[in-house]
């Protein structure tokens, strides 16, 4: 299994994201953003940083990269892709998911190891989870308060498609502790967390987060 | 605008002009005519003024710093020593480490979120230029009180600063410091240290070499930010009713810096670079004059190519411009499209701006006209140097004769419980979470060890495991009562907490944070200092390679405390041997190693309960601190060791009590035969640390003590199971000071981490 992992300028855990997926027994494929060749990849990470300096808005600049019109469409057409923090806010921007990351209601970032909830084992990139399932993986982001109108939080609830939800604590103000949601068909998963930081004992608070990378190779092997 | 060319000097020789006012002594610029056989340019006069600043020319300290060099342990780690951007140690495995703390504290009491982020962006640039990867960054800070109203100004705004520039930068923070002390209102210090790896072969250095290459200035663009920020603010003290210096503070941007880092390590990796300089303090004026004097010696510059974000900036201005984001690269004129094509692959912008000779002069134009001609080294190296005087203090052996013996001390089991509970949520004390959680310390995923451990540890090398290890220390009020001992106690603390991470103590870097050298008493506290450090570091075998020294730290008359910041670098064969500061299960059996006397001079508990700051400072061993650096590297290279933890402020119950913290299981405890209860618990003694054994591994432990002779105390006993016995509800955790008092983990979680965002809320 091929899984590439998306550099924009500003992207900072590529190289953690890439671990992930090596740790998880699949091929990391580097995707640089100003090209639009998906390199024939079997699943996309979009990683963590400040791509473009979070100027403007946080994802807002990435979102017109070439390798997005290509993502956008092959995500559309069922590739596994998952946003982690800064590429969950580049879904967002893209329109893949719904919903915005705004500022934390604390105003600070905020760097901790945070208590989550698995609330959907349905997609792609959770399914080797248990339902209900509480792990523990590192939380970086001054940007991460999940918003959305009511009717779309709803729909999202009514619907499965909370992947995971803060527990103990809400760290930043999302709304309804929304960690991580997903679409309509479960390929498209944004998490506002760092499982790709929890895959080591040596350098995570646990090893909790592999599960993410460990599942999209199943969902491929099953669907294969 | 008419520009000041050589011509014009020549033709208009008495013309008058403001030296004064760019910092410059009268013999200061007559030295400068002398050198020139005409009076300067005003261009000139802007270049020789900021590189002869006390911050560029450590003219002030130069005299003393030569000690590092002088009294320089045998090594043969050390691959590239004082004098360039950072020094360079051999950490084994092809691999090297570069590491460097440097201050910005004034720029931070200025404008706190820029200064602080700059200086985090400068450093970072220093280890970059000398091809370093980096891999991680400190900051050891200094505030006045923690109620005081200038910190709540200043702090947020630091520490925000600190974390929106390295978050954004992707590198972790992996440790430092976060003190209190009233000196430091008015004065509060932002030091930043920055580690770095590559291989051996990819070391570079800041020199022009080869007649005929290329001066490639790349990066941001050159603004109107930090004009004269390094000569005006690092020079002058802080006087009330000054003028604002607001504008000369220089603006980050962490975007920027990251496709910088990413751009430079590429075409570093691509051969395409001769020699390489990052541009901080003094801008083009220090980048190019140490360039040309580290290499051929002469360099030409067309100084109207220099790619602006203003246009209407002045020649003098582009050359004094502190614009962060920039670096300079010496390129052979075949490698240029190559290494333009890399800049433009990362959105960097790249220019070339001159052209290295031998002619032994760095000339300037301006849109055809010369502006600059001056021998490169007596800008860059040849600045003043001043032997200035100095003489101990009439009040120290006032200050050392008030010892804290007549300090009323706590003796019964209540008063001794209730001493405790108030230093652990005492501000120095506390736990500083309000300020480390605003930094990302997982990026990059080789973060091993960070903040509130001993020491950060990264992960260099995947394959093989290799690390490195650092801790920064330094205890202000020790080096007020006595600046030789003060020193040595900072870097024995620094050496100590390496070697409790199981890493083995290699190199030091240092930041001398003092106030003004024109004062004779303060000369004599830095003097003391360096003399202090440099004999420490020759007796522990371990080598300064760089530093920085910031001075002028006052208000008024008011110093701060003399804060030499020593950071020790340290390196283990496999990160999977780190020891931490969490113990293992019940029945592992806590040691105390070393010796504990009665020592509260310039104790955390003088200082919080009392408010006293006089008598000696603990008694400083190094032959001690290296044996039992020696003890606790074996004790983790050989498995003994389940946990460590070094003993400094607050004593034996702050380092208990930091361990139960952090492993969320109590633990009973004694003091050793002969100890009184509160000597055991808050004397500040140095040369100890607090040792965590598996049973089955005690008698091989003790024995290797016994065999080196260092006293090895068993105080405790790992134990989860306290609390029905000492009245709480079952599975309650607790630290029992056996026979005299019980306090729940719940309890001194609580007073320790609420401490801060009280104050801060």
């Amino acid at each position: 299994m091929r899984i590439g992992v998306v550099t924009f300028p500003g992207t900072l855990d590529d190289q953690d994201a890439s671990r992930a997926v090596r740790v998880a027994g699949a091929e990391a494929v580097t995707l640089w953003h100003g090209d639009d060749d998906l390199k024939s990849v079997d699943a996309v990470v979009l990683p963590g940083g400040f791509s473009y300096g979070d100027y403007l808005r946080c994802g807002a600049i990435s979102r017109f990269a070439p390798v997005m019109r290509a993502l956008v469409d092959a995500a559309n057409g069922g590739l596994p892709v998952l946003g982690i923090c800064n590429g969950f806010q580049i879904l967002c921007e893209s329109h893949l998911l719904p919903g915005a990351l705004t500022r934390n209601d604390s105003l600070h970032f905020v760097c901790r190891d945070q208590r989550l909830r698995i609330e959907d084992t349905t997609s792609m990139w959770t399914r080797d989870y248990a339902p209900g399932q509480e792990i523990v993986i590192p939380l970086k982001n001054g940007e991460g308060c999940f918003v959305a109108n009511e009717t779309t939080l709803d729909e999202l609830e009514g619907e499965g498609r909370v992947i995971a939800r803060y527990v103990d604590v809400n760290p930043n103000g999302s709304r309804r502790d929304i960690a991580g949601i997903r679409n309509a068909r479960g390929n498209v998963v944004g998490l506002m967390p760092h499982p790709e930081h929890a895959v080591e004992p040596l350098t995570g608070p646990s090893t909790d987060g592999l599960g993410f990378f460990t599942s999209v190779l199943n969902s491929l092997v099953s669907a294969s | 605008m008419s520009i000041d060319t050589v011509q014009h000097a020549i033709d208009d020789p008495d013309h008058e002009q403001p030296y004064p006012e760019l910092g410059l002594k009268p013999d200061e610029y007559q030295r400068i005519r002398d050198i020139l056989g005409r009076r300067p340019t005003s261009s000139e006069l802007a270049m020789y003024s900021v590189m002869w600043s006390e911050h560029c020319s450590y003219k002030s300290s130069k005299v003393h710093l030569r000690q590092f060099g002088e009294k320089k342990p045998e090594t043969d780690a050390l691959l590239v020593g004082i004098g360039e951007n950072a020094g360079v140690v051999d950490i084994g495995e092809g691999w090297a480490v570069t590491f460097k703390v440097e201050s910005h504290n004034h720029p931070s009491y200025v404008e706190p979120y820029q200064g602080a982020a700059t200086g985090v962006g400068g450093i970072v640039r220093d280890i970059l230029s000398m091809g370093a990867r980096p891999l991680a960054v400190m900051d050891p800070l200094r505030f006045g009180p923690l109620d005081a109203p200038d910190t709540r100004r200043v702090l947020p705004g630091i520490v925000a600063g600190v974390g929106g520039y390295g978050n954004c930068l992707g590198l972790p923070n992996i440790g430092g410091e976060v003190v209190f002390d009233e000196t430091y209102l008015g004065n509060p210090l932002v030091n930043a240290l920055c580690v770095g790896a590559m291989r051996h072969e990819d070391i570079h250095l800041a020199s022009a070499k080869g007649v005929g290459n290329l001066v490639v200035l790349y990066g941001a663009r050159t603004g109107g930010d930090g004009i004269g920020g390094v000569s005006v603010l690092a020079s002058e003290t802080f006087d009330e009713g000054g003028p604002t210096k607001r504008p000369s503070v220089q603006v980050g941007d962490p975007f920027m810096e990251k496709l910088l880092i990413e751009a430079t390590l590429e075409v570093l990796h691509s051969g395409l670079v001769e020699g390489i300089q990052d541009l901080g303090g003094a801008g083009i004026s220090c980048a190019t004059s140490e360039l040309a004097s580290n290499g051929e010696g002469g360099m030409h510059v067309w100084l109207d190519r220099v790619l602006l974000r203003d246009p209407t900036l002045s020649p003098e201005e582009i050359l004094m411009s502190e614009s962060q984001e920039r670096m300079c690269a010496i390129v052979k004129p075949e490698n240029l499209a190559a290494f333009e094509a890399l800049c433009t692959k990362w959105d960097v912008e790249a220019i070339v701006i001159g052209e290295v000779n031998d002619s032994g002069r760095l000339t300037v134009d301006w849109h055809g006209e010369r502006i600059v001609d001056v021998p490169p080294r007596t800008v860059a190296h040849e600045g003043p140097v001043y032997e200035r005087p100095y003489h101990r203090p009439a009040w120290q052996d006032t200050l050392q004769g008030d010892a804290p013996s007549g300090l009323a001390r706590p003796t019964s089991p209540e008063e001794l419980r209730s001493t405790l509970i108030d230093l652990v949520g005492s501000p120095n004390l506390a736990s500083k979470s309000w300020v480390t959680s605003q930094y990302d310390r997982y990026v990059l995923g080789n973060t091993v060890l960070a903040q509130p451990e001993d020491v950060g540890m990264v992960r260099v090398d995947e394959e093989t495991g290799l690390g490195v290890a650092i801790s920064t220390d330094c205890n202000g009020r020790f080096a007020k009562l006595d600046p030789y001992a003060g020193a040595q106690l900072a870097l024995a603390e620094s050496y100590r907490n390496v070697a409790a991470s199981g890493a083995v103590p290699l190199a030091v870097t240092n930041c001398l944070n003092f106030g003004s050298p024109e004062d004779p008493e303060v000369m004599w506290q830095f003097a003391e200092a360096t003399r202090g450090l440099a004999d420490g570091c020759l007796a522990l075998g371990i080598p300064v390679t760089g530093g920085n020294v910031s001075f002028y730290n006052q208000t008024g008359d008011t110093a701060i405390l003399p804060t030499p910041v020593v950071g020790v670098l340290g390196v283990i064969d496999d990160v999977d041997r780190r020891t931490p500061m969490v113990w293992g299960p019940d029945g592992e059996l806590i040691y105390l190693l070393g010796d504990t006397r009665d020592e509260f001079g310039g104790s955390e508990w003088a200082h919080h309960v009392h408010g006293h700051l006089g008598g000696l400072p603990p008694a400083v061993d190094l032959d001690r601190e290296r044996l039992l650096g020696e003890i606790l590297v074996a004790g983790s290279r050989d498995g003994m060791l389940t946990a460590a933890h070094d003993v400094s402020d607050g004593g034996v119950a702050q380092a208990l009590v930091e361990m139960a913290l952090r492993s969320g299981v109590g633990a009973r405890f004694w003091a050793p035969e002969g100890l009184d209860a509160f000597t055991f618990l808050f004397s500040e003694s140095a040369g100890r640390a607090i040792v965590v054994v598996p049973r089955s591994e005690e008698l091989r432990f003790t024995e290797m003590c016994a065999a080196r002779q260092l006293p090895a105390h068993r105080i405790g006993v790992v134990d989860s199971g306290l609390a029905a016995d000492a009245g709480f509800e079952p599975g309650t955790q607790v630290l029992q000071y056996t026979d005299v008092f019980t306090v729940p983990l719940s309890e001194l979680r609580e007073v320790h981490e609420r401490t801060l965002p009280e104050a801060l809320a």
